[in-house]
């Protein structure tokens, strides 16, 4: 066993040499080059590139994350947990068309928020807009951020799994969407104060899986553990679901990443590359973390390692090449790993790891991004600390820090909110029944 | 009559099966049950977090045959249940007052 883990380690220290001498060099390819003053055309390519993109997202949320969950929990709260995805996806669906997109990207307003302008989507048509994908109608960059907007308070739920209950849910989707998720994307995308301070983040590493993930633990810890946390046996109903999940949105997450480049260009299919190397690379280094820490390597583990590479590569993918992802990948899958074993010291359940996989994932992607960016990978980005630019690492630790911070507040108040008034928890008789049951009075399997 | 009641490894129903049939026993009643015994349970881990699952997955096969026929039987199950090691199960035999085959109103080894 101990000769066994030796050599494990022994290959690992030769791949992470070999790795770090490829940086330099395949990652100075010049993949976009610097282009002019964007001209206001609607390009076809690029337009089906994006309303394919906003699908793919679609499909991380349903049934990609739905399955994911799903096959995590106990079969009485497996539809219970699958609701959770699909029903966000429909509010928050309506919820962006109504005002979300105005408050996140409306004219901004002292860089604090987007104004009321676009409300009901008031002028937002089919010509581009200038910021927002000069070569696609604004319409489906509407669209497109739509998705996202669905997500990301998806990914959350996996923190209040198998006991929260369902009118609570629906009124945390409203509140946090509109005042957690527009702030910050208003900040960081939608010209707000990040986003003038030169922080970078391609598809949402801070939008998306830093907010998820710290206001999962804001859950975590305001929800309280679920009945027989540690004690009785709280083991997943179904992998072969949460394979499929994965799958899934691994699949999606092409259109979420490559698609952050707003047309069907160099620049998405480099986004494409790094997303897949860093997938690949986090699942790997997960799975031999556990095989040398446990003795096995087990299939939740990769799967959890490829999730985990690919929020983390999230907010780099449109700004790295390859071998950089490739080591983002390796950092993530060891980390988060650890992050998730650590977990049960802090005594706190997020049950599915939505903190040590999303939120942990979201602070290396946001911080690497800081190190690996390139100019030459991205015209339009900036260099990081590694192609000699360290105040850019400056630029993305202030971004951490703000989107830890806001989302956990903010988070935590609303939570309060809820629980005072809605009432946050199924009581201790429904949690036993599980969600099935108790909320929606239907069995998964008969 | 008696009733023998057989808790085996999942993997060994087959064999098992094919030899009772082979010795004339013409039903069988199968059930998929957990339970431990000397074997204690196992462990699982799932994203570090290990469990200890103390029932064990065991099939349980139900005969009733005839008087003649129950040492039989339990050589066979014996014979083709073991692998020699920990957790192979156990066999209970019962006596059994009477059986009935519904259609028809038999009773005893006839209805058997």
């Amino acid at each position: 066993m101990q000769a066994r883990s030796g050599v494990k380690y022994a290959i690992g220290a030769v791949a992470l040499v070999v790795m770090m001498s490829l940086v330099g060099p395949a990652d100075a390819q010049v993949v976009s080059a610097p282009t002019a003053a964007p001209a206001l055309k609607i390009d076809t390519g690029d337009t089906a590139w994006m309303l394919t993109s906003s699908a793919l997202v679609l499909a991380m949320v349903m049934p990609g994350l739905a399955l994911f969950y799903g096959g995590l929990v106990r079969g009485k709260n497996v539809l219970g947990t699958i609701m959770h995805s699909f029903i966000i996806l429909c509010v928050v669906s309506l919820i962006w068309i109504l005002w979300g997109y105005s408050l996140a990207f409306g004219p901004d307003r002292g860089g604090i928020l987007g104004g009321l302008d676009w409300i009901g989507l008031n002028g937002v048509g089919g010509d581009p807009h200038p910021s927002y994908g000069p070569t696609i109608p604004h319409q489906v960059f509407m669209l497109f951020q739509l998705m996202f907007a669905a997500i990301t308070p998806a990914l959350v739920t996996g923190a209040f799994a198998e006991r929260m209950r369902f009118s609570a849910l629906l009124v945390f989707a409203i509140l946090w969407s509109t005042l957690i998720y527009c702030p910050l994307a208003h900040w960081i995308w939608g010209g707000g104060w990040l986003a003038k301070l030169g922080a970078l983040d391609f598809a949402g590493g801070a939008v998306v899986h830093i907010s998820s993930g710290v206001s999962a633990l804001a859950c975590a810890l305001i929800l309280g553990r679920r009945q027989g946390y540690g004690t009785a046996d709280l083991t997943p109903h179904n992998l072969p679901m949460t394979m499929l999940g994965t799958g899934l949105l691994w699949f999606g997450w092409f259109g979420f990443n490559a698609g952050s480049a707003l047309g069907a260009n160099a620049l998405a299919g480099s986004a494409f590359l790094a997303t897949n190397t860093a997938a690949a690379a986090a699942a790997l280094s997960w799975m031999m973390a556990e095989w040398v820490q446990r003795g096995k390597p087990t299939v939740l583990g990769a799967a959890s390692g490829a999730v985990a590479g690919l929020a983390t590569v999230t907010p780099a993918s449109g700004f790295v090449g390859p071998f950089s992802a490739l080591l983002i990948g390796l950092v993530a899958g060891t980390v988060c790993y650890a992050a998730v074993v650590w977990k049960g010291r802090f005594g706190y359940d997020d049950s599915l790891d939505v903190v040590g996989i999303h939120g942990v994932g979201g602070v290396i992607g946001i911080l690497a991004t800081g190190l690996f960016a390139s100019k030459l990978i991205n015209s339009g980005g900036a260099d990081g600390l590694f192609f000699g630019n360290p105040a850019q690492l400056g630029v993305q630790a202030l971004t951490v820090g703000v989107s830890v911070v806001f989302a956990f507040v903010g988070t935590l108040i609303l939570l309060k909110v809820i629980d005072w008034t809605v009432g946050l928890r199924v009581d201790a008789e429904e949690e036993q029944r599980g969600l099935d049951l108790s909320q929606h009075e239907e069995r998964a399997y008969s | 009559m008696k009733k023998i009641e057989a808790i085996i490894k999942p993997f060994k129903l087959e064999e098992v099966k094919d030899a009772l049939t082979e010795l004339g026993v013409y039903g069988m009643t199968v059930s998929e049950v957990r339970g431990f015994g000397r074997q204690k349970g196992h462990k699982e881990a799932y994203r570090g977090t290990e469990y200890t699952i103390e029932f064990v997955p065991k099939t349980k096969i139900e005969v009733v045959v005839s008087d003649t026929l129950a040492d039989k039987v339990v050589e066979t199950i014996i014979k083709t249940a073991k692998t020699g090691s920990i957790g192979d199960g156990k066999i209970f035999v019962h006596d059994l007052k009477d059986v009935v085959r519904i259609r028809t109103g038999e009773t005893g080894d006839r209805a058997l």
